[in-house]
């Protein structure tokens, strides 16, 4: 019985970062500062149940400051970032400013709850599904983080591992901001001063 | 993307089938022994073997690298290497050609970004004499 060697080519290219890259996923935005409020764009709403099966929309938090954190627990930068977001809950949860976390993973609560509970995770996470991630450009990288501002408009994307200091700042200066009009629709509302 | 390999195997015969595979610059998998238990690691299974037996996999060494997001080195592939899956033609296989067929499931990174985990197909070709 003789042993050979021969070489088998698969049925796909098997160039596995190109894979992974290639999937339409948001351009890469690290912002360091805001984006001027005339360019911020709504954020769109979403229906997605937390923990408890209860139905969490987006637009439950109109008028806060939200991080909507996209993430996944076999995702290690993803893990780097959790305890800021904690951390940040910690501080601001009574300044009108909320952290919501979206769980990609597959398996979805099979996996998410564990991890949840062992990290004490204090923030409200929800689990995400393909809708929600095509509303907000594929969301493909993780961790990809958006800073939403009271008005409920995005103010600033953060793919990949995010700088704490950017986040903490962008935060900072969104809760300071006056909140501004803006219908529940994102519609800008009509308002007439002075008018007779 | 090419032509399987054509080969040809007597029955009974053992034989050996490297597998190449190219992670891009700048990414990394897991390897198919993780460093942390949360990670996905890199696994072919076989779905269908046809008249091959066996199909063991050999993984490559793995590397030790350390990324921006993890606290200690993790075990992972980049660049190119091989995956060697060792079969055995069966007795009683029927003269012809074949196809044993797998499943490469692997999760790729970057310093500072993970993707979810992907699945690419893997066929290899065979003639039995």
């Amino acid at each position: 019985m003789s042993a050979f060697r021969f070489s088998a080519i698969m049925s796909t290219a098997l160039a596995l970062g190109l894979f992974a890259a290639g999937c339409g996923g948001p351009a890469e935005v690290k912002a360091a500062t805001l984006k001027p409020e005339k360019d911020r764009k709504t954020a769109p709403d979403f229906a997605l149940k937390d923990a408890e099966g209860k139905l969490v929309h987006l637009s439950d938090y109109r008028g806060k400051v939200v991080i909507l954190d996209f993430w996944a627990t076999w995702c290690g930068p993803c893990r780097i970032e959790i305890p800021w977001f904690m951390d940040l809950q910690r501080k601001n949860k009574d300044r009108g400013f909320e952290v919501l976390g979206v769980a990609m993973d597959d398996e979805g609560w099979e996996v998410v709850k564990p991890f949840v509970a062992e990290l004490g995770v204090n923030y409200r996470v929800l689990i995400g599904d393909d809708l929600t991630a095509q509303m907000y450009g594929g969301v493909d990288a993780l961790p990809t983080t958006f800073l939403i501002d009271k008005s409920g408009k995005v103010a600033a994307v953060h793919v990949g591992l995010a700088s704490r200091k950017d986040i903490e700042d962008g935060v900072e200066q969104l809760l300071q901001a006056p909140a501004t009009l803006a219908s529940a629709g994102g519609a800008e509302p009509v308002v007439s001063l002075g008018a007779k | 993307m090419g032509e399987p390999a054509k080969v040809s195997a007597e029955r009974g015969a053992s034989v050996e089938v490297k597998i190449p595979v190219t992670v891009d610059a700048g990414f990394h998998v897991n390897s198919n022994h993780p460093s942390e238990d949360y990670l996905i690691p890199l696994k072919l299974t076989w779905t269908s073997l046809g008249a091959l037996e066996g199909g063991d996999v050999t993984y490559p060494p793995d590397k030790l690298e350390k990324y921006e997001f993890s606290e200690k080195p993790l075990s992972v592939f980049s660049g190119a290497f091989s995956l060697t899956a060792s079969f055995k033609v069966a007795a009683n296989a029927p003269a012809g050609p074949g196809m044993a067929s797998g499943k490469l499931r692997y999760q790729a990174c970057n310093s500072n970004t993970c993707f979810p985990p992907k699945t690419a197909d893997v066929n290899v070709t065979y003639q039995v004499q």
